[in-house]
């Protein structure tokens, strides 16, 4: 059965930039800072103090509540300094820097869990607990939430390799180069769920990764392969349930509400390489790519990796560069200084030129109608953009501000160039602090 | 290194979406006018140069008001969205060949001063301006209803309006009840026929508008839905024996393709909902077939589109768009409960 989410757009997928560059182990830096908040949810609280020696892997960061993830070392070495430091959301943030002694020396801890796991598939929660897994297609929520949250209820899981934001192609790559690493993170969570089957949606627009998936996924294996429309944001959560199962989260609720699991691809490697390797959340891939970035590439990096390393290791960016983004460019941030550090939920670096930033300086809206035809969530948005400048926040309410999950859609369809987003970023502020 | 800082210090920062479509309102309108060029082609054909003229002064004189009005108010500049062009070339459309230019240029300003600029501008304004300022140039009925007869000029470029030769329109005839004579379907399809500069011919327009479906600067939604309503009614309630030709006729003639591929559509006066836009094109196609058959006038596309401009936030407030999830919402609660 063939099912579909209402609107989207068609942008330029730019994957042709990076898509044909192999995963590039990036060497570990001199030094890395992590930051004690890299999920939804509440900070850890750093458990290592200036001075002290960690090594690969090591718990460095215990968290403070149920939605959190805690944190490990990505190197080994000497902590350097627990202080605030720049973050990729723009703000100061504890953070844990720490001198990398070249020796990559594991911690104790980390050892197989697959025979653990062959006993009892359902010790995955606790050591995905205890591994720091979080969503890794740049939402970051805690995994190990997600699977509590999804535990007895759902009928049907997706893994989600749409990966709709153009230009980004590091799960297009990992599941080119290591797919059983993938299938096989697939296989520990459908135990974990006791379910049968499992659903593999990748957008059409890979066809190589596809191909080659088509090979191993054969009928009755338990994971079944969707191919999607390639269209924009076939992959943000509610719009993928849409397009796999017909169904329809409701407002406010959570993929289980409607029998649904979702985890990103990369979630899936990650759960594989600490069930066999045992190492816990502290590298990705990440793609660093855009026309404004000399070399394209895609590269495997620890995470508390300073940017700028990434941008030189793709030849630098080119000199007339307008913006550096961290994540897609539809829903990614732009950043202003390249020595934040790459964290668990960041899939891509990109480098954007001038040209690309169609901002205009009077935006008027002509009423054509566009966003309302793009809005994959069914909303209005020239008129919740007309109620946020006039600060009516019952309106705000009535046209459902809180069901907007900020593809950029309308934005970009706009002919009158406002900035929708920007609005309802400040409306959805408005809204709760009123409450 | 210091090389490095300062490209940081250029990056520009801003919030998400950080690509968009090339689409902009400057380009939407040139596909507009474009669009609209077939039919000032055959236009010039049937009436002459003069039918280029009145929308070339039309064109001028709305991005001139346009531009006066606001440099008066201090207000930014607006005429580089094309905008203005669009109005003038519409408003000449819906005009008689033959208009004195000095009644035109009156129909200009209330179109762009009163009706739109007034308003806050484009987008802002809740009726169609050149439907608007057309209806306020029947102030001088007479000069609104002399028509030209086609190719009936003698000189292309003779621009004398003294002797033109005038008739009345199959519109003024089909309103007495009856089939028009003396013209072909054929010849009414292609243009050759009396009317509006620029709504004679059905066969121009429908290839400007195929041209903007393609270019998806418009939907289906409310021509189509106008246009349907209007056939099925002509069709069930004929003056004449046949149907056919006189469904065919009714949508034909009296700017009804005009109006329901480039009037009633206007972005900034029709609804933006998918479903109101449907509800307020089949209002539009109501209204014509209702005020041609018991009104006043032959014609009634314009009013009809004026009236159902009115309704055009009501509809979009009654038709929203269905919520995401809304159908679970109730089972989803009970589920958390
Ligand atoms: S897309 Fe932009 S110009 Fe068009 S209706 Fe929406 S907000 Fe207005
Ligand atoms: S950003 Fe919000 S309003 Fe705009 S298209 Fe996406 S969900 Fe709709």
């Amino acid at each position: 059965m063939k099912h579909g989410f209402f609107g989207g757009i068609h942008p330029d997928d730019g994957k042709r930039y990076s898509a044909a560059s192999p995963i590039t182990p990036l060497p570990p830096p001199a030094q890395v800072v992590i930051p004690v908040s890299m999920h939804i949810g509440a900070p850890c609280k750093p458990v290592v103090q200036k001075g002290d020696k960690v090594k690969l892997g090591q718990l460095i960061a215990e968290t403070t509540g149920f939605v959190a993830a805690p944190i490990h070392s990505s190197v080994s070495g000497t902590v350097a300094a627990v202080e605030p430091r720049l973050h990729p959301n723009g703000q100061k943030v504890m953070s844990i820097v720490i001198d990398n002694d070249g020796l990559d020396t594991p911690d104790e801890s980390i050892r197989s869990h697959k025979e653990e796991l062959e006993a009892d598939p359902h010790a995955l929660l606790e050591l995905v607990k205890a591994g720091g897994i979080v969503g890794m297609g740049g939402a970051t929520f805690p995994t190990h939430v997600k699977i509590s949250s999804g535990l007895g209820k759902v009928d049907t899981m997706i893994v989600n390799a749409a990966e709709c934001e153009p230009y980004i192609t590091a799960d297009q790559r990992i599941l080119m180069e290591q797919p059983d690493q993938v299938l096989g993170g697939i296989r520990y969570l459908m135990r974990m769920l006791d379910l049968p089957e499992a659903v593999l949606a990748v957008e059409g627009n890979k066809p190589d990764a596809i191909a080659g998936l088509k090979k191993r996924l054969t009928p009755g294996c338990g994971i079944r392969l969707h191919v999607l429309r390639t269209r924009y944001p076939q992959g943000a959560e509610k719009q993928l349930i849409q397009s796999v199962t017909g169904r329809q989260v409701p407002p406010g609720g959570l993929p289980a509400d409607v029998a649904c699991i979702v985890f990103n691809a990369f979630t899936c490697w990650s759960v594989n390489c600490l069930v066999e390797e045992g190492m816990p959340s502290i590298q990705r891939v990440v793609t660093v790519s855009g026309p404004g970035v000399a070399a394209p590439s895609n590269f495997l990096c620890r995470v508390g990796t300073p940017v700028s390393a990434l941008v030189e290791a793709a030849g630098g960016l080119k000199d007339d560069v307008d913006k550096v983004l961290l994540g897609g460019p539809m829903m990614g941030n732009a950043i202003f200084d390249l020595s934040v550090p790459v964290i668990k939920g960041t899939n891509a670096v990109l480098g954007l030129m001038p040209e690309q930033n169609r901002a205009a300086e009077d935006p008027v809206c002509i009423r054509c109608g566009r966003c309302v035809a793009a809005c994959p969530m069914h909303l209005q948005p020239l008129y919740l953009y007309a109620a946020e400048r006039k600060g009516e926040i019952p309106e705000l309410e009535r046209l459902h501000i809180t069901d907007c999950i900020e593809c950029g859609c309308c934005a970009y369809v706009c002919p009158g160039r406002l900035q929708l987003v920007q609005a309802f970023k400040d409306g959805k502020v408005q809204v709760k602090n009123k409450k | 290194m210091d090389q490095e800082k300062e490209k940081q210090k250029l990056l520009s920062i801003s919030v998400s979406p950080h690509i968009r479509s090339d689409e902009g309102t400057r380009s939407i309108m040139l596909d507009v006018l474009i669009a609209l060029v077939p039919a000032l082609g055959v236009s010039a054909y049937m009436f002459g140069f003069r039918a280029i003229l009145v929308t070339l002064v039309s064109c001028a004189a709305c991005v001139f008001f346009e531009w006066a009005y606001r440099k008066l108010l201090k207000k930014p500049q607006s005429i580089g969205n094309l905008s203005a062009m669009v109005t003038g070339t519409l408003l000449a459309y819906c005009l008689p060949v033959i208009i004195p230019l000095w009644i035109l240029i009156i129909g200009d300003f209330f179109a762009i001063v009163v009706v739109k600029e007034l308003f806050g501008g484009l987008g802002k304004n809740f009726m169609n301006p050149a439907l608007a300022g057309r209806a306020f140039l029947f102030s001088w009925p007479v000069a609104m209803n002399t028509w030209m007869v086609p190719l009936s000029y003698t000189g292309f470029f003779h621009l004398s309006t003294a002797d033109a030769v005038t008739h009345a329109t199959p519109l003024a005839e089909m309103s007495s009840g009856k089939l028009p004579e003396g013209v072909t379907l054929l010849q009414s399809f292609l243009g050759q026929v009396g009317g509006s500069l620029g709504e004679v011919s059905t066969f121009a327009l429908l290839l400007g508008a195929i041209y903007l479906l393609i270019r998806r600067v418009i939907t289906l939604h409310i021509p189509l839905s106008f246009l349907l309503t209007a056939a099925v009614l002509s069709f069930l309630f004929p003056q004449g024996n046949d149907h056919f030709l006189w469904t065919a006729w009714q949508l034909c003639s009296g700017g009804v393709i005009l109006g329901a591929l480039f009037m009633a559509n206007d972005y900034a006066t029709s609804p933006v909902n998918p479903r109101a836009q449907i509800v307020y094109g089949v209002g539009c196609g109501l209204l014509t077939v209702f005020i041609r058959r018991f009104g006043a006038y032959a014609e009634g596309v314009s009013y009809a589109i004026l009236i159902m401009n009115a309704t055009v936030w009501l509809l979009d407030k009654a038709f929203p768009p269905k919520r995401f999830g809304a159908v679970r919402e109730k089972k989803g609660k009970e589920a958390a409960k």
